[in-house]
């Protein structure tokens, strides 16, 4: 780890765990680590705990909590990690379904590139991404460590209407749209899985801390998937990282 | 009873306390801003605090009533009247089928009020809370601000809730919305991203609320707060109250319907109490900012509860209290009272002059 986590105050309900101002596996693992451990010792008056790329937010009830007992239990969580704290190793498997209609962009990835659109689609399945936090909107997963070769600027003109699971690049980001929205990212598929549904709990379907592979799927699976999901019977398929499913 | 909408007003919205627990997969919390006011409606309407209720910001809405029950305004006075007759804010009111409710605009200070009813808002609850979050579409009466035409209906009432019609909220139990009052602010948690002197700036400097303020945030004008070494941070939580300071040095405090995490510093954190205050100003209006530690920030927020608890309990007196057994028109020109004095009891007879 490089810097010694610091607690920081954020008004009177709020706690903020800062491991370092910076994007790395190392930091993000420290802060999931941190979350479960808080998670499992269920504490009175916590109300909520937020993970960041670099933070943890422990947001508590000034009311019914002892804060003395939140930051002891805050230390005592910090002095467990200690080097053994480690990024989780569960992936998840998303289904998507490259080019066409779904990947509108994916032509002019490939080109941007001078690759064949099949070989975008190869790097960007190829490698596991890691979801350091959600946030932006309901569900929009910050997905790092897409293969570098195929980053990609984002749009000149946004996009004014983006449909639900649409995949795209941004720089050397790659994301799914959870809900439509408007958005500048390059798309290159669709994956047929709801990944934000207010109706359910939990609401979304990745999770910070969660690895992310993506599965090419053509069009029949995609329509077969996509049934499935109406029904309620799709199953998220999570791995152990680097198991081929 | 159920509120038909004739008029809907410059932004009227369902709100309860808010969305909690759903900020890990960047749900914005959203709900009252000024929570103060909607927690001491609730009560004294016999709702739960939490209990949804309209915020009305600067004019109001006009709504006609199907069935009856209670309704009380807080916060700011936007000039209520039932059927045309002014009403007073912090009173609890009995309204009938066709009373209609309406409101001229602001009188003294504030720009938001409270429209509790008996019975609470029941629109459906989504992730726990019927808050409407109006960038994301989704909660309270279809993810929107109402529009004419729209029929709310309202949950059970508490079964005595006839018995609290004429409640007063008491004069030192209502929240101070004093302009000349500071802004209680905890420094933190970027607040060593700062200089000395931008520290002092923040804390010295009288700033104005810009016309840049909505329910997601409120910017301010102001002396400049100067960086030590830039204003991006990788993006963190930001929480209610928080108070970022972009590039431009102008600070930013976030409000209820603020983003889940953001990356820009920030130098500290408003309290609650503060936050609600501040709600209620209106662009135009200055502000300043003053240090608290956070242990002080929690005894305030300890002694608002306690302040919410009397007002709990000042309600219980009401409906306990012994009053008219006669009451057939809105402002009777006599009546009977059961009137109970150091134990004795009376009957009174009286007639208007």
């Amino acid at each position: 780890m490089n810097e010694t986590p610091k607690v920081h105050p954020a008004g009177e309900t709020c706690l903020v765990v800062d491991f370092g101002n910076s994007i790395s596996l190392e930091i993000n693992g420290q802060v999931q680590a941190l979350r479960s451990f808080l998670e499992s010792k269920n504490i009175q008056g916590i109300m909520e705990i937020m993970p960041t790329y670099r933070s943890l937010a422990v947001y508590f009830d000034p009311v019914r909590s002892d804060l003395d007992r939140i930051k002891s239990a805050i230390s005592e969580g910090l002095s467990s990690l200690g080097e053994s704290a480690s990024i989780g190793t569960k992936e998840a498997v998303i289904p998507v379904c490259y080019g066409g209609d779904h990947g509108p962009d994916l032509p002019s990835v490939a080109k941007h590139h001078g690759i064949t659109e099949n070989e975008v689609v190869a790097r960007h399945s190829g490698k596991s991404c890691y979801c350091y936090m959600l946030g932006f909107t309901p569900g929009f997963s910050y997905l790092g460590g897409m293969d570098e070769s195929i980053a990609t600027p984002r749009l000149e003109t946004p996009r004014e209407l983006i449909p639900a699971g649409s995949v795209g690049i941004a720089g050397k980001q790659t994301g799914i749209y959870p809900i439509d929205s408007p958005g500048g990212w390059q798309l290159i598929g669709r994956t047929p899985l709801t990944m934000y549904d207010p109706s359910k709990d939990p609401a979304t379907l990745l999770d910070a801390g969660l690895w992310v592979r993506f599965r090419p799927i053509d069009q029949d699976e995609y329509d077969e998937i996509q049934a499935k999901v109406k029904q309620g019977s799709y199953v998220l398929e999570i791995v152990e990282k680097g198991e081929i499913s | 009873m159920r509120l038909e909408v004739k008029s809907p007003g410059m932004l009227t919205t369902v709100q309860d306390l808010g969305r909690w627990g759903h900020q890990a997969i960047g749900m914005p919390v959203a709900g009252a801003m000024d929570p103060m006011a909607l927690k001491r409606g609730n009560l004294m309407v016999k709702n739960p605090q939490n209990a949804a209720a309209l915020e009305i910001t600067v004019m109001g809405p006009s709504l006609t009533v199907h069935g009856s029950g209670l309704i009380a305004l807080t916060g700011a006075d936007l000039g209520m009247a039932i059927n045309g007759v002014p009403s007073e804010p912090w009173r609890t009111y009995s309204v009938q089928d066709e009373d209609t409710v309406s409101f001229s605009g602001m009188k003294g200070q504030g720009c938001r009020g409270y429209l509790c009813v008996s019975g609470g808002i029941d629109v459906p609850s989504l992730m726990g809370s019927r808050s409407t979050y109006i960038r994301g579409k989704i909660g309270g009466y279809m993810g929107r601000a109402l529009t004419k035409g729209d029929i709310l209906t309202c949950g059970e009432p508490y079964i005595l809730w006839d018995r609290c019609a004429g409640f007063s909220c008491p004069d030192d139990l209502r929240p101070n919305y004093a302009p000349s009052l500071p802004l209680n602010a905890v420094l933190g948690p970027q607040d060593d991203c700062f200089t000395e002197e931008g520290i002092q700036t923040f804390l010295s400097g009288e700033y104005t609320v810009s016309p840049a303020a909505d329910r997601m945030g409120y910017r301010m004008d102001g002396p400049k707060i100067d960086h030590l070494d830039g204003a991006d941070i990788v993006s963190d939580g930001i929480c209610l109250g928080a108070v970022q300071v972009p590039g431009h040095g102008q600070p930013i405090v976030m409000m209820a319907d603020r983003q889940t995490t953001g990356g820009y510093t920030k130098i500290a954190v408003i309290t609650g109490k503060s936050v609600a205050r501040l709600a209620q100003r209106l662009p135009g209006e200055s502000v300043r900012f003053q240090s608290m530690s956070q242990d002080q920030a929690v005894q305030e927020a300890r002694s608002e509860a306690q302040e919410i608890e009397r007002l709990r309990l000042a309600v219980e007196g009401w409906i306990a209290s012994p009053r008219e057994i006669v009451q057939d028109e809105a402002t009777p020109d006599s009546g009977r009272l059961a009137l109970s004095v150091e134990g004795q009891r009376y009957d009174v007879t009286w007639e208007r002059l």
